[in-house]
């Protein structure tokens, strides 16, 4: 592998396991604070991408400004599905996963009666790119991806760490009941895991938007890929969901530029099975839950 | 079921059922036999899927499985030459066997963990058959075609031809009815009950010597079988085989027609799959609503898991239970005025 495209590719790794991270770490604090999978979040990437597809080449708004507004509508997809399906599937994991995959179907018809099943190319915003000395080229559109899961995910970290409410969730991840009993409101701090879950993947499919043309079934690979990455992190825990889309991402960037992207695929899905069978509370996790 | 033999009302039904089966492609026209040979063989699909849901885990490689199934048999019937009946075997044999290899790795998990790994492996599996590498053998993300169909069968004067529509149907017929009374046959046996016993309390049947997951392999096994048969029988009608025709979003589909038809009886995955397969091609089709099937599956399975978590097949005993509550609450609210009458 020649130094250039050795560089460009770890460039290029470090954009995608940015996007992941988000993505996986909204679908970690869902499961820890509710204890359901929900099967929904490629589609809440999916419909953050389409407010972009709708608010800047549709309506002409500035790029920034449609991102945000998929961080809240996504945000408010979240509560949504909160109040009507989780809420009251509380004491049925199994029924919240389901409940989430019907929810998926409805978001993916949504978007197809709404923007058509073909790719919708999104213009880049700013059409710059960084040149590092030795050739790898970052575009801007994946810098804002980049800078976004860091500041996104340290704001998280110490909210999680610092805030009242931060305490609240962690409390409820570690145990539900024994949070209620201290006073804690499982109603708010579900809907706060669940609007920041959500409004997670959303600002991801926002921001990625440029760079991957949407269409109302982006969201399967996504989800799998999440998928494989709580559970090398270890299921309920944000630090390995992190540390495991860094891994993944440049374990999946690195084989398909020397292979092809189906072996990476396959390759991730390998080390999630093995990964299930001989260390099913992940690389990462130290404390299990559930 | 009876406990103990056949009375005549359930004779009857048998018979009146036959019949009505018998018939009923000659009522249809040709699109809809051809829809009904599919319904006949997700009948199958989504009952033997059941079967593995008895010992409380739910897969999300069953349709991945179907595929094996009918990848297997396309290519020995193809490049082996095997006659067809006899390659169909070969596919339900070669899922079973895969089900057995995968579940060493799937069964050291259970619950959520075991749906997910479940999901990986029929992924991996897709991805394999979809894989640039070896498509001289799966053919690629274009699948197989050409798949040699069912031979006609000349009997004296009859010539029994395949490709007819309704001549499949009373071949699927006749396998899918002979596949459910096994099926049907296992559940009642002392293995079905085991799967009971570890859906409801895996510990307490470990502790009394049941090796759990060795049953569990068994259901897996079992229930891949005939979801391998079930895809055989698809590919050599339909004559061609692809990667996303078993993908997760049909996976979705075999979920709905389970839940909302209920899982707790034989029946109720039946009754989900009829209904939904009539109402999507019947109404959906009659309203020229196509594109809004998936969200109209969406919204159904939602409301069936936030309403009627039992599926279907519950609203019987439901509605027998609350016409016996009336009556009982009539006679409730008789007594009280009777009683009070002596008391003016």
């Amino acid at each position: 592998m020649p130094l250039e495209l050795f560089l460009q590719t770890i460039v290029n790794a470090t954009y995608a396991a940015s996007y992941m991270a988000l993505i996986a770490v909204g679908l970690v604090l869902i499961f820890g604070v509710m204890g359901v999978v929900n099967f929904a979040h490629g589609e809440l990437y999916m419909a953050g991408a389409y407010t972009v597809v709708a608010l800047y080449s549709g309506f002409g708004a500035p790029f920034f400004l449609a991102v945000a507004a998929g961080l809240i509508f996504v945000g408010l997809l979240g509560l949504l599905m909160e109040y009507t399906l989780f809420r009251p599937l509380r004491d049925n994991p199994l029924g919240g996963l389901i409940a989430s995959i019907g929810f998926l179907l409805i978001l993916q018809t949504v978007a197809v009666l709404g923007f058509g099943v073909r790719m919708k190319d999104v213009l880049p915003p700013a059409r710059k790119s960084i040149v590092f000395p030795g050739g790898a080229i970052l575009t801007y559109e994946r810098l804002y991806v980049i800078i976004a899961a860091v500041v996104l995910l340290s704001a998280l970290w110490i909210f999680l760490r610092k805030s009242k409410f931060g305490w609240a969730l962690r409390a409820c991840a570690q145990d539900r009941e024994a949070a209620a009993l201290q006073g804690i409101s499982i109603n708010n701090t579900a809907r706060l895991a669940m609007f920041i879950g959500a409004a997670l993947a959303g600002v991801a499919g926002a921001l990625t938007a440029p760079l991957v043309s949407p269409t109302p079934y982006m969201g399967h690979p996504v989800i799998i890929t999440a998928f494989i990455i709580i559970i090398v992190g270890g299921v309920g825990s944000l630090e390995g969901a992190v540390l495991a889309a860094i891994l993944y991402a440049f374990v999946s960037t690195f084989v398909t530029t020397i292979y092809d992207g189906t072996l990476a695929n396959i390759v991730g899905l390998l080390l999630m099975l093995v990964v299930l069978i001989l260390k099913p509370t992940g690389l990462f996790g130290a404390k299990e839950r559930a | 079921m009876p406990e103990r033999g056949l009375n005549l009302s359930w004779i009857i039904g048998a018979v009146l059922l036959a019949a009505v089966l018998i018939v009923l492609p000659y009522l249809l026209s040709f699109s809809q036999q051809e829809i009904l040979v599919l319904l006949v063989i997700n009948v199958l699909l989504v009952s033997s899927y059941r079967l593995l849901t008895l010992t409380g885990e739910w897969s999300l490689a069953h349709v991945v499985i179907m595929g094996v199934g009918a990848y297997a048999s396309a290519l020995v019937s193809k490049d082996l030459g095997v006659p067809v009946p006899l390659a169909m075997l070969a596919g339900a044999a070669i899922a079973g066997l895969l089900a057995f290899l995968l579940s060493f790795p799937l069964f050291r998990m259970k619950g959520f963990y075991f749906l997910i790994g479940s999901f990986a492996a029929g992924e991996v599996i897709r991805l394999i058959w979809k894989w640039t590498e070896l498509t001289w053998l799966f053919g690629g993300p274009k699948g197989i075609k050409l798949i040699p169909a069912f031979p006609d069968i000349k009997l004296f004067s009859l010539d029994i031809d395949f490709y007819n529509p309704v001549n499949y149907y009373y071949l699927c017929l006749i396998v899918v009815g002979i596949s459910l009374l096994v099926l049907y046959r296992i559940e009642r046996s002392r293995i079905g009950l085991t799967f009971h016993a570890i859906h409801w309390q895996d510990k307490l049947a470990e502790s009394v010597g049941v090796d759990t997951f060795r049953y569990r392999t068994m259901a897996f096994v079992i229930s891949s079988v005939f979801a391998g048969l079930a895809g055989a029988l698809y590919a050599h009608y339909v004559g061609t085989v692809n990667p996303n025709r078993f993908d997760v979003e049909e996976m979705v589909y075999v979920l709905i027609w389970a839940i909302v038809g209920g899982t707790a009886t034989f029946y109720g995955p039946i009754i989900g799959v009829v209904v939904l397969t009539i109402l999507n091609e019947v109404v959906l089709r009659a309203l020229g609503v196509d594109q809004m099937r998936p969200m109209l599956y969406g919204a159904l399975l939602i409301l069936f898991i936030l309403f009627l978590p039992d599926g279907m097949e519950s609203v019987v005993p439901r509605v027998k239970a609350w016409f016996a509550g009336r009556r009982q609450r009539r006679a409730v609210a008789k007594q009280p005025a009777e009683a009070e009458q002596p008391a003016e």
